[in-house]
């Protein structure tokens, strides 16, 4: 099997063993010509031999058990037999026996046992095999949990920043003693935008209507803490409302032109978030006129396969046409400033919810500031 | 001067907190006069100068320069010497929950403020801030004032140094993706980078590490110098730092790696300021207090 570990196959040789005695016994019951003994030899030799070759058979040429299983059909009849009589000769050779076999003397039987062991190869690989399935399928079963749980960690963790969160409540503080009534708004925004941040990282979906009140939330949080630094806007026409989107989805963009636009940005700057359609897609938009995408950094993943690859660390890095234009590099790609992270995690929703039929696009504006595009089909 | 009540700056971008501050700061420290508070690194710096306070609270997450880098220029342009020396403020850092900035903290023994602020926390910086402007008050000799000052501003920097060296810098936030997968490679692969593969036009030149005599810093580029050429590269000098060899490239500026085999000479100015010759170039680099110790020999 193709997953047989010395352990499972101590196991089966065993449990083989264990099949291959009784069998013995049962011989004894209708023919007690030969001693028990006797039996035992011939049964464990032909029974295990035939275990041998079929596990043999089966690590070989069923490596994808959906695929190659018609390979049984084979495999277990012709190990069976090649199994019947090399077992047969090494028991004969044990006992040294030979010529005594069944073959020569009594081919009637011959043929009988020959029945029993491969109706027992076929019952114990049936065994084997379905009970290693099933085994395969409980592992799957975890792996495709722990990604799925691993996934939305990341997501939380991504959407509730600490330092985010930290610096919001460190605002609130001080507006609790300074204007309590603004404290009450801005606590309901950051509470409206936890219970989204939560629920949303358990992978659902909402309305676009509700997606642009969550970045609404966000934004107006931002706007206590950097004051006349940041203004925003958000344009979602009223047919594109009930549209339905992945919870969230805009958020990492959002917080990209914040965090890396407009925070380096002594003067801050603004961002502007709206909806649109363009044939039968779905237009999403995040601009910002902050300090625009940097250079894209190298793979530091690729750069270490290269060094151990080659024993020489190669850094690859472009020129930029020249500073003043600041021309974006590869879109999205990761950039020196952190946003790869938000990009990727968009990236990879898109791609599950909606195969290539989902695009994010981020390139630098020929102003100044980023511009990120989701493209993702409408909904009739 | 500091015989009157002591003096602070405040320098945090978020104007709530801010106002906090100076609000806790009164209420910690009563003697205590905020001068004035900025929203911005450079401001900080241009800020602390002219009015020379005794204690400065830096935000690490500023736009522009951020409260590290502010408090490494404000090190380079403080007055030590002559008519105008001060002594160096004292400096506390101010951030939101930052796990990498803390633990950089915590290693330097750098004294700094969590915010949201506690009254309690407050009250202790309070206090060591008060036993360190003590120290320095009059009554003590001359010569006893002069030394501790020049101590004071030595652990100072070797704190700054300490807290680059670690990788703080307040503008990428947390950064999970870049930084530690960085300084991980820096840890895990101690094989340093041999050759630079830097596009030009349409081609790509290969620039062999040794053949580096310096890399400069611009904006967010950084410009390779080789005795001949000079190239540009789109990934800042932080990134790059790590991946050369630290015994052969030496940091003598925030903007400035140097090959040491490279340097001439060192010369040094009227005002105590070093200088590096080179041996292939004619340019000659600037070297920061901050990494005035490496020429230490001289």
């Amino acid at each position: 099997m193709s997953e047989s570990s010395p352990r499972t196959l101590l196991q089966h040789g065993l449990q083989t063993a264990t099949l291959n005695a009784l069998i013995a016994l049962a011989i004894m019951v209708f023919d007690d010509r030969r001693s028990l003994g006797v039996n035992m030899v011939y049964s464990q030799c032909i029974g295990l031999l035939i275990w041998l070759l079929i596990e043999a058979g089966l690590y070989l040429l069923v490596q994808d058990r959906a695929r190659h299983w018609r390979r049984l059909v084979a495999i277990v009849p012709l190990s069976v037999v090649l199994g019947y009589v090399l077992g047969t000769l090494g028991a004969e050779l044990l006992l040294h026996t030979h010529g005594v076999g069944y073959l020569s003397a009594e081919p009637r039987k011959f043929a009988g046992l020959l029945v029993v062991s491969l109706l027992a190869g076929a019952a114990m690989t049936y065994l084997f095999l379905s009970r290693a399935q099933l085994q395969a399928e409980r592992q799957r079963a975890e792996v495709a949990l722990r990604l799925a749980a691993e996934a939305r960690l990341k997501l939380l963790e991504s959407q509730l920043e600490p330092h985010m969160l930290f610096n919001t409540l460190a605002n609130l503080r001080v507006l609790i003693g300074l204007e309590p009534a603004r404290a009450q708004t801005m606590l309901d925004h950051l509470i409206a935008y936890l219970r989204a941040t939560l629920s949303a990282s358990r992978a659902s979906t909402h309305t676009l209507e509700q997606e642009f009140a969550r970045l609404q939330d966000y934004l107006e949080l931002m706007a206590v803490r950097m004051g006349p630094r940041l203004q925003f806007s958000l344009t979602l026409p009223p047919e594109l409302r009930q549209q339905v989107v992945p919870a969230l989805l805009l958020q990492p963009l959002v917080e990209n032109s914040i965090q890396h636009g407009l925070e380096p940005q002594v003067a801050g700057g603004r961002v502007d978030i709206s909806a649109s359609v363009q044939g039968t897609q779905l237009c999403l938009q995040v601009q910002d006129n902050g300090v625009g995408l940097a250079a894209p950094v190298v793979d530091v993943t690729d750069l270490a396969g290269v060094a151990g690859a080659t024993g020489v660390a190669v850094l690859a890095v472009q020129k930029g046409a020249t500073c003043e234009t600041g021309t974006a590099g590869a879109a999205g790609s990761t950039d020196a400033s952190g946003r790869g992270f938000g990009l990727r995690q968009v990236r990879e929703r898109l791609h599950t919810l909606y195969g290539s039929a989902g695009s994010l696009q981020v390139e630098n504006q020929p102003g100044g500031g980023t511009c990120s595009r989701i493209v993702l089909p409408l909904q009739a | 001067m500091s015989t009157a009540s002591p003096t602070a700056l405040i320098a945090e971008d978020e104007p709530l907190l801010a106002l906090a501050l100076q609000a806790e700061l009164q209420q910690a420290w009563p003697a205590l006069r905020v001068l004035a508070t900025v929203g911005d690194g450079a401001s900080a710096v241009r800020q602390a100068l002219a009015l020379q306070p005794d204690v400065l609270f830096f935000d690490i997450r500023m736009p522009g320069l951020s409260g590290l880098e502010a408090a490494e220029e404000l090190a380079e342009a403080w007055p030590t010497q002559g008519p105008n020396a001060r002594p160096f403020p004292a400096l506390v850092f101010v951030t939101a929950y930052d796990q990498y900035a803390v633990q950089a903290f915590e290693r330097e023994a750098v004294d700094y403020l969590l915010k949201p602020v506690q009254a309690a926390r407050l009250h202790k910086t309070v206090q060591k801030l008060q036993q360190r402007l003590a120290h320095v008050a009059p009554g003590a000799n001359e010569a006893k004032i002069a030394a501790t000052r020049a101590n004071d501003f030595e652990a100072t920097l070797t704190q700054l140094r300490g807290l680059l060296r670690l990788g703080l810098s307040g503008d990428v936030p947390a950064a999970p993706s870049v930084t530690p997968a960085v300084l991980a490679l820096s840890a895990v692969a101690p094989e340093p980078l041999k050759v630079l593969q830097v596009s030009v036009g349409t081609s790509i030149h290969l620039v062999a590490v040794p053949e580096v005599v310096y890399f400069e810093a611009a904006d967010k580029y950084v410009r390779v110098l080789t005795a001949e050429r000079e190239y540009l590269v789109r990934t800042p000098l932080k990134e790059l730092l790590p991946l050369l060899d630290a015994t052969q490239f030496w940091q003598i500026h925030r903007a400035t790696v140097v090959q040491a085999s490279r340097i001439d000479k060192v010369l040094r100015d009227e005002a105590g300021k070093l200088q590096v010759v080179l041996r292939d170039r004619p340019e000659k680099l600037p070297v920061s207090r901050l990494y005035a110790h490496l020429f230490k020999a001289l």
